[in-house]
């Protein structure tokens, strides 16, 4: 038995429309293998977060997703100008999104906080200059 | 209350989805920030003013299975193609968000329960 179904895709940073394909891939990929629908839009939710994050704040990235029996791994690496407090960043309201972003919808500083809250781990590895990873873990409850 | 019903109370022009209209819909979500709608909705309908591709995605995230546009807005051809790869209604009324919400409330339909 292979231990992961693995999913990776390159986020395009210049493409605000194509952003979330990734996960919806993902998403698909869940439904069809028959997960639990509350992983499933679990796991939609912070992933499609986390890709929106790459897309408005680091010019893309790379979206890489593991599948297993009870579990699915996120981790979203991306080369953008990092996060210099996460602790900050993680305070719900806070936010540096452009205009552009906050025009589109985006912006309100309740991406991090939401996927806090909806995985069931999160950690964030972030430098500034060089980049940020985000790692999520979403159980089968 | 059935989509159909919803479509006919506000007036709402249909732009794909017609074999759903049939499908019921207990709980709405009115707003322009899709962060908010990923945080708080567990609604099964969006309206919105906004017009962007993510407003298909989020909903995609969220399972929701209809959006309706507010103030006559009209989403792209792109847009209504990916809402109906995806199974989804899409509808445009008239009327303002606070309206829209106004009626869908009266006639029995709820935010989050
Ligand atoms: N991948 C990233 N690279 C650089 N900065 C990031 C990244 N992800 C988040 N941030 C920083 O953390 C802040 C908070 O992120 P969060 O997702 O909570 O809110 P937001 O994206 O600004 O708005 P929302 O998610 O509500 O649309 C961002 O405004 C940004 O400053
Ligand atoms: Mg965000």
């Amino acid at each position: 038995m292979p231990d992961a179904i693995r999913m990776r895709f390159d986020v395009d940073g210049d493409d605000f429309a194509g952003a979330g394909v990734a996960s919806s891939e993902v998403k698909r990929a869940l439904k069809k293998l028959g997960m639990p629908p509350d992983l499933v839009k679990r796991t939609a939710i912070c992933m499609y977060e986390g890709e929106i994050n790459m897309v408005i704040h680091a010019n893309g990235g790379v979206a890489m997703a593991a599948i297993r029996p009870d579990r699915v791994e996120i981790e979203l690496c991306d080369r953008g100008p990092g996060i210099a407090d996460v602790e900050l960043a993680m305070q719900e309201g806070y936010s540096t999104a452009s205009e552009q972003a906050r025009n589109l919808g985006f912006g309100a500083g309740m991406g991090l906080p939401n996927m806090k809250r909806y995985a069931d781990e999160m950690t964030i590895d972030s430098r500034p200059g060089e980049g940020t990873t985000v790692r999520m873990v979403i159980r089968a409850r | 209350m059935r989509i159909g019903e919803i479509q006919k109370l506000l007036n709402a022009r249909l732009l794909c989805g017609e074999h759903l209209l049939d499908e019921e819909i207990h709980t709405v979500c009115g707003s322009d920030l899709m962060s908010d709608v990923l945080a708080f909705a567990n609604g099964q309908m969006l309206i919105t003013g906004l017009i962007n591709p993510q407003v298909i995605r989020t909903a995609e995230m969220m399972d929701i299975r209809c959006i309706v546009f507010g103030r006559d807005k009209m989403p792209d051809a792109g847009m209504i193609e990916l809402a109906r790869d995806r199974d989804m209604v899409l509808m445009s009324s008239k009327m303002s968000m606070f309206d829209s919400c106004g009626i869908l409330y009266q006639h029995g339909l709820r935010g989050e329960e």
